[in-house]
Formats: structure tokens, sequence, C-alpha cells
């Protein structure tokens, strides 16, 4: 799908207009809005949107780059429908995690910051989810799946492309 | 909803919340109260949930409700659930399976009979 | 008088008694007496313990193993093999559902019995989305009493007799940022909270966010009124989107009630909160850069001082607590200073939440009162090392902190002994580790993370860390030098003392720690090209034993990267060039056929 330099621009406006209505000061709402820019369009920040968002805030273009560049949750990229963040901190790996990933990266025949062809997954590394009692764990989109072996995420990962599957049909 | 402006009208919803909590004059029997925090979620939750929610309706049990809570800590142990029957101690179930639930609901909720082997604690948290 | 060396409990619970409990309990005495064991064994009738399908049922203790459907017949090899002889009997231990043989938790298992809970005490009993159940539990009576009858000063008196440190990682007293924030000129005024929870191996932020967010709401909305604001922000990081649900529903609902919004409880006091997102950053925890983050920036620290006690939100006198330290808020308001500083010992008073994770039985969250030893946390409350594995270190205060080894685990928890340790109470994550654990790569695991998160704001911690990494890495392939350690101290010292903020300031410590405790682990990478561990990829390698393996394939089909080759009943071999050492094939193998090895 291509999108228009227009769309995007009254997209994001709508969007922001949004996000005002909800905060409470007329300060900076920069985060608020790429967030729901992000959710917006699945999982990426079109480039276009900076543009409209320095007209909006009367920010620099290059603080806006600054800022969506910085934190890792953001992407300029398109990702896939479904992103993987697989937790890499100490408790899941103490836990072989390390086997879980090598399952899933195969599973999937991607690596790290790596979309699939068929634009479904894309896999991530985070920081600790804060899931440690089930690790190994990892978060797709909002869901979180914890006590992963190498069987369980392959399973997962069929269960949901199944589900597309069905979806299309 | 009324805004709350004293401690007068403060108590009486504590009354009340009370009696809710403990189940005198709700109308219900007892209640499971499913630990929904994410990772009870990561863990299988809501398949317990749904579970336990066919189960009862299967078996057309209707004065139990079922409810969620934050996780109590035991995360070795999720998906966790608690059973309350009216007049008896809560029993917490660790490691509840979908079909684990239904064993519980069976057994515990309908013959009255603790299902020993899955139980993780007895009586309040 | 002779020493005790067992207690043996038997359920004398109504459906015991009636499956036979009494002549169990004849039985296993006349044995006892039999074997002389009488003096040293006690055996004890206790109530009724739940499991009544499973009856009569035994437990022994100090092992805590749980017997199931002791007939006279069980209890006279119970007392044989394992009163006597010292061995589990397996036949009459408990199964569990799946058919696992496991030592089953008791009822009141240390895990419940030990705790004490203050911030938790809420968690997984009220309904989170429900107000009135939080009500159930006095909420709101605090905010309540901080309206209608305490001043401001009586409030910072109580939390200076509570003697409660921030939760967060600092531990800086409570009551003085309070304080401080009061007395601070400036308008308008902000509170925080800190919900950027981020060490590895911390999640007690998330838990109560999840299953209590009314109390941090109740919290914010007493320092709100305490130090003059009107306004608070919870900075919640991404990562947790069922924490950020459940506080905006517990806000809309405090809001229905009064609690927040105009003339709160119908008082002249006006107070709301917003939630802002984090976006994937763990600096942010850092108060100057979550404060730069809620203001839409990137979230880089600042020099302090000036503190945000001054200098906050916008400039403006600011109040920042952690999740924890504000759940604790309500529940000493109302039951004192006092009654909080009970609990504890000097210098770490009140109760503290811990996350147990790694290599443990009881994973999840207990909280219990400061000063309690490592070892009744790790091994009365945690159940232990599964697998009857060795204890080897457990890991406290995240990247900040270090590991700290079997030796001192009779160390009471409090924020002076751990910082004598070398090591910092943190936020409460412990990460505990067994022998499979090589302590140079975990100090390699953090480095690797702050290297990700430095915000790269100041030399020592952007570039001196990296280069600390890529030593950690040189030595984890067995290609360092011990000039490579010596240069890794000095480097560690100064990243220590010249960078920015706290990040950069602790990064250094997982190495610092573990070269402290674990000195001979570092010298066998460097002299042997050894992991005695056999963790470092490098330096191990999986292996299978051609005389025990059957050539089941079980292994072959595990391999994630298909490194194993071999046809069904012939020898397998796994090469070492595509093997990732995940040890995926270690765990299927039921021959007993696959080892690690190190050269």
């Amino acid at each position: 799908m291509m999108l228009t330099k227009e769309d995007v621009t009254k997209t994001v406006h709508d969007i922001y207009e949004r996000v005002r209505e909800k905060s409470f000061e007329e300060g900076d709402m920069l985060i608020n809005a790429l967030h729901a820019i992000q959710d917006h369009y699945g999982n990426y920040i079109p480039l276009e949107a900076a543009e409209t968002l320095k007209e909006l805030t009367g920010l620099p273009l290059s603080k806006i780059y600054g800022v969506m560049t910085f934190y890792t949750m953001f992407s300029n990229k398109p990702r896939g429908k479904y992103v993987i963040r697989f937790c890499k901190s100490l408790p899941c790996h103490v836990r072989r995690g390390r086997s879980v990933i090598e399952a899933l990266k195969g599973k999937l025949g991607i690596g790290f910051t790596e979309t699939t062809e068929d634009r479904l997954f894309t896999l991530e590394e985070s920081s600790c989810l804060g899931l440690c009692g089930v690790s190994p764990v990892m978060m797709i989109n909002d869901e979180a799946y914890g006590n992963l072996t190498p069987e369980r995420v392959e399973e997962i990962v069929d269960a949901i492309v199944t589900r597309e599957r069905s979806d299309e049909e | 909803m009324a805004k709350i402006k004293s401690l007068e009208e403060l108590t009486k919803i504590k009354e009340q919340a009370v009696k809710g909590l403990k189940m005198r004059d709700s109308g219900k029997k007892g209640k499971i109260v499913v630990a929904m925090g994410t990772c009870g979620i990561a863990a299988g939750a809501k398949d317990t949930l749904r579970a336990v929610v066919d189960a009862l309706s299967n078996l057309n049990v209707e004065d139990i409700s079922v409810v969620q809570s934050g996780c109590f800590g035991l995360c070795d142990v999720e998906p966790t659930i608690e059973v309350h029957l009216e007049d008896s101690d809560p029993i917490i179930y660790g490691n509840v399976t979908p079909s684990n639930a239904r064993r519980i609901v069976e057994q515990h909720v309908i013959e009255g009979k603790v299902v020993g082997d899955l139980i993780v604690k007895r009586g309040e948290l | 008088m002779p020493v005790v060396e067992s207690t043996v409990l038997i359920c004398a619970g109504g459906a015991c008694i009636s499956a036979g409990e009494k002549s169990t309990k004849q039985a296993l005495e006349e044995k006892l007496r039999e074997y002389a064991l009488d003096g040293v064994v006690r055996v004890v009738e206790t109530g009724c313990m739940a499991a009544c399908d499973l009856g009569p049922i035994v437990v022994v203790y100090p092992e805590g193993v749980f017997y199931q459907k002791v007939t006279s017949e069980a209890a006279r090899t119970i007392a044989e093999e394992h009163l006597l002889k010292g061995r589990v009997v397996d036949d009459y231990l408990y199964k569990s559902a799946e058919g696992d043989l496991r030592r089953r938790p008791q009822e009141e298992i240390p895990f419940f019995t030990k705790q004490v809970k203050v911030a938790t005490r809420n968690l997984g009993v009220i309904d989170p989305l429900d107000i009135d159940e939080y009500i159930a539990r006095d909420g709101y009576f605090a905010l309540n009493k901080v309206l209608t009858e305490m001043t401001a000063d009586e409030v910072i008196k109580q939390l200076k007799e509570s003697a409660l440190r921030g939760r967060g990682g600092a531990g800086f007293p409570t009551h003085l940022k309070w304080d401080f924030s009061r007395k601070a000129e400036g308008n308008p005024k902000y509170v925080i909270c800190n919900a950027d929870e981020g060490d590895p191996g911390a999640f007690m932020d998330r838990a109560i966010l999840e299953g209590d967010p009314h109390s941090v709401v109740e919290a914010m909305t007493i320092a709100g009124k305490v130090i003059g604001a009107e306004r608070g922000y919870v900075y919640c990081r991404a990562e947790y989107p069922l924490a950020i649900d459940r506080l905006n529903t517990a806000i809309e609902r405090a809001r229905e009630y009064g609690f927040l919004g105009e003339n709160i409880m119908d008082s002249s006091f006006s107070f709301d909160i917003e939630i802002r997102i984090g976006a994937g950053a763990f600096v942010c925890g850092e108060e100057t850069a979550l404060i730069n983050s809620i203001e839409g920036k990137r979230g880089i620290p600042k020099v302090k001082p000036p503190f945000p006690a001054t200098n906050g939100l916008w400039g403006k006198p600011t109040l920042l607590n952690n999740v924890e330290t504000f759940a604790n808020i309500p529940q000493i308001l109302l039951k004192g200073g006092k009654w909080f500083s009970r609990f504890g010992v000097e210098g770490s008073r009140g109760t503290k939440v811990f996350a147990l994770a790694g290599k443990i039985n009881n994973t999840g969250l207990v909280e219990v009162p400061m000063g309690t030893s490592l070892r009744e946390l790790i091994f009365d409350i945690g159940g232990g090392i599964p697998g009857g594995k060795q204890l080897k270190a457990v890991q406290t205060g995240g990247p900040s902190g270090g590991c700290i080894p079997l030796e001192h685990m009779d160390t009471p928890i409090t924020y002076d002994a751990l910082t004598e340790l070398g090591t910092i109470l943190g936020s409460g994550g412990m990460v505990v580790m067994d022998e499979d654990d090589c302590m140079v790569d975990v100090a390699k695991f953090f480095l690797e993370f702050t290297v990700d998160e430095s915000c790269g704001q100041c030399t020592p911690c952007r570039d001196g860390t990296r280069q600390m990494l890529n030593m950690l890495e040189k030595i984890t392939v067995g290609e360092g030098s011990e000039e490579d350690l010596e240069a890794l101290k000095e480097l560690g010292e100064h990243i220590m003392k010249t960078s920015l903020c706290g990040l950069g300031q602790t990064a250094p410590q997982p190495v610092v720690s573990t070269m402290r405790f674990f000195w001979e682990e570092y010298l066998a990478h460097v002299h042997e090209s050894k992991c005695p561990a056999k963790r470092c990829k490098s330096l191990t390698r999986i292996v299978i034993r051609e005389e025990k393996c059957v050539g089941c394939t079980a292994c072959a089909r595990v391999c994630p990267v298909d490194a194993i080759s071999g046809v069904i009943k012939e020898k397998h071999t796994i090469d070492p060039e595509i093997c990732t050492r995940c040890g995926a094939c270690l765990e299927v193998c039921r021959f007993d056929a696959i080892s690690k090895v190190s050269p």
C-alpha cells in the first residue's frame, strides 16, 4: 500500500488532535503522538509523519528525528504485522533462553531486526519484559507468552500463521 | 457514579464492598478468581479463564461468579485460580491448565471435594 | 537432650483419619523405636493439609518430602528407607496430575508464612478493576485522613518515623524527598511516579500496577496534597501494556468517585494524573532522563544538582518516587510510621518486595521484612535450586549490581550489607544462578546490556563500556590475557568515577563484583582457555559419547540448527561449527550420551 503525503498529513493531524484532547499539558506531546501514529500505521512511523509533526509542534525536524531514533520501540521501517519481542535479559538467559531463540530464528527463517518475506513477523530483542517468573518469555504485539520451549515457540508461530491463512480465505 | 464527599460515604461503600468480597447478600454461592497478571496470561491464564467459564456453563452452574485479580506472587505455578465457596476456606490452585480447570470445577465446585494434587494454598492470602 | 533431626508431620484431618491415619502413625512410631530413632525423629499430628483425596498424608522435614496414601505398610518402608537410610521412597512420593514426581509444597509452605505484605497486600486478593474492592481493603481512607485530619507536617513526620527509603534502587529517605519538594519554591509543582522498571529480573512494579493500581493513585494524590501539586504523571514503560490498561481504568474510576479531579472528597484540593508511556529506553528510569522523556525529548540524563525536588519537570519542583515506594504509603499513614519501622533492622526499615527469578524453584514475588537473610529468601521462601544443583551466586541490582556467592548467603538483606558485598539492593530483583552459569558470561551479558542502553551522551559510558565489552568478549573466546583483566579493572574504575549519571557510574559493577568473588573463573578463561561452567560458547563443545548413543534420533529432532547428523539406530555426531551450544539436545537424551566439555 502506497501512502500519499496528503493522506499521512491528514491522518497525523487527526491523531495529534486526539492526543491533545487527552493531555492536560499544552507542552510537549511528541512521544505520545509518535506512539499513536505508530499504532495507527501498524508498527511503524512513516517518515512523512515527521514533516507534519514539525508543522504541528513547531519543533525542528532534527529534534523529531532525534526522538524517533532514540527510542528503540519506534521504527521508521515498516515492520511485520506481528512484532515478536524476545526478552534477552539475564533470567531468560539462565533459563535456557538461547535454545528458544535459536528455535524461533530457525522457524521464522530470520534473525533479529529482520522481517519475514510475507511481512507477517518481525523479530526483535527486548530488554527485560518483567515476566521473569515464567521465563523465557516473549511478547507478540501486546500478548505475552511465557515458559517457552523450542517446541512451544514453533506451535505459537504455527497457530498465528494458521489463523492468518484462514482469515484470508 | 456519585462522587464520594465524606468519610461516612466512603465507609458505606466499604461496608457494601466487604460484603461483596465475603459474598454475603450477593446471591452467589461462591466465586472463582483467576489471577490475570501478565505473567499469568503469559503462562496461559486466558485459556484457563475460558475453560472455567465454559465448564461452569456446561454444567449449568449459575451461582458462582468468575472474577479476575492481579498475581499473588508465585509465578512458578501459574496459571493460578482461587476457588472460594460460601462458608469454607478459599483454596488456591496452581498449574491450572484448561483440563485442570475443568477438573477443579467438576470435583471442587460440583462435588465439594478439594483437588489435592493442585493445591498451592488453603486459606486467605 | 537428643537433637531432633527430622520432623514427620502426619495429617490428622478428618479425611486422613478416615483413611487410616491412626494406624499409619502407630506403625511409624513402632518402627522408629525399633531403629532407635524415636529420639531424633519427632512425629507431629497436624490439622488438615487440605489435600484430602491423597490421605493419609505424611510430610518429612527438613527436606519437605510429601508422601501420599501412606498406609501402615508404607509408613514402615518410609521409616526404614527415608528416616533410617536417608533415601526418599519414590513409591509413595506425591505425583502431580501430569505424572511428574515432585516434592510437593505443603499447604503452609514458607513461601507464604514468612512473608509480610504491605506494598503487595492486595495483590491477588482484589479485582484491580473494581475500585469498591480496593475500598473494602481500606482504600482511600488514608487519603481521607490526609484531607481531613493531618497536616502536611504530620504526614512527613509519619514518613520520617516509618524510615521508608526509596524502593527504586537508590534508597534515598522518602520523607526528605517529600519535604524538599514541599519546601521548594515554584509553581506549579508535580508528582511523578517512576514506573519505568527496567532492571533485568525485577517485576514488582508491574505486578503492583496490574494487581493494585489504586494504591499508587491514592499515594500520588496524597503526595500532591502534601507538596502542593495539582498534577501527577505516571511514567510507565511500554513493555507493560496490561499495567497501563489497569492503571488507566483505576484513574477513570477514581475520577468518578471524586478521588481525582476538582475538589477531591469535597475539599478545596484538586489533583489529576496522566500516564506517559516510555518507548524502550532503560536509561529513562534515571530520574532526570525520565523527566526529559515526559517533556517529549530524548531520554538523556542531566547533571545533578540541581535535583528534581527543586528543578524537575518543566524546571518546576517535582517529587519523584517509584511504584513500590508509593504503594507503601497509604498503609503507613493508616497504621502509623512506627508500625512500619517495627519491621526490618537499623538503617533498613519496613518490608521490601523481591522478585525471585532464574534457577530457583519458587519463582515469583515475595515481600519480607528487611534484614531477612539471603538464605531464608532463596532456600526457605524460594524453595532452593531446582534439579539438585548447587547455588553459585545471586545477582542483585541489575546492571548496576553484582553477584553474591554461596558463602555469603547468611548476609541479612539491607542496603548497607549488600553495598559492603560490592552490589546494591537495587529495585529488588534477584536472579539466582547455579553451577552451570559462568560468571564471566554474566558480566559480559550485563556489559552488552549497558552498551545497548547507554544514551551516548558522555564518553566514559558510551566508549568505555564498549571497550570493556570488547575485552570480555576476548576473554570468553579464550583469547584474553592477564593484562586484559588488569585493564578491565582500571577502565572500570575510570568509568565509575567519570560518568555523568548512575547508569555509567555503576556499569562496571557486574565486572568488578564477579572479579572479586570469582577471580579463579576469570583466570581459567585467560590461562587455560577454559570455561569451568561450560557455558561460554567458544570454549565449550557438546559431544555425543559413542559408547552410550543408541541412535534414537531424539537429539537430532530437537536441534534447532540441524547440527546433529546420523541415521536411526546408528551413532550420531554434532558438527561443532554449526552447533550453538544451546543445550536442547542434552535435555532430551535419555541415555546420558550427550555432554558438555571445555578443553
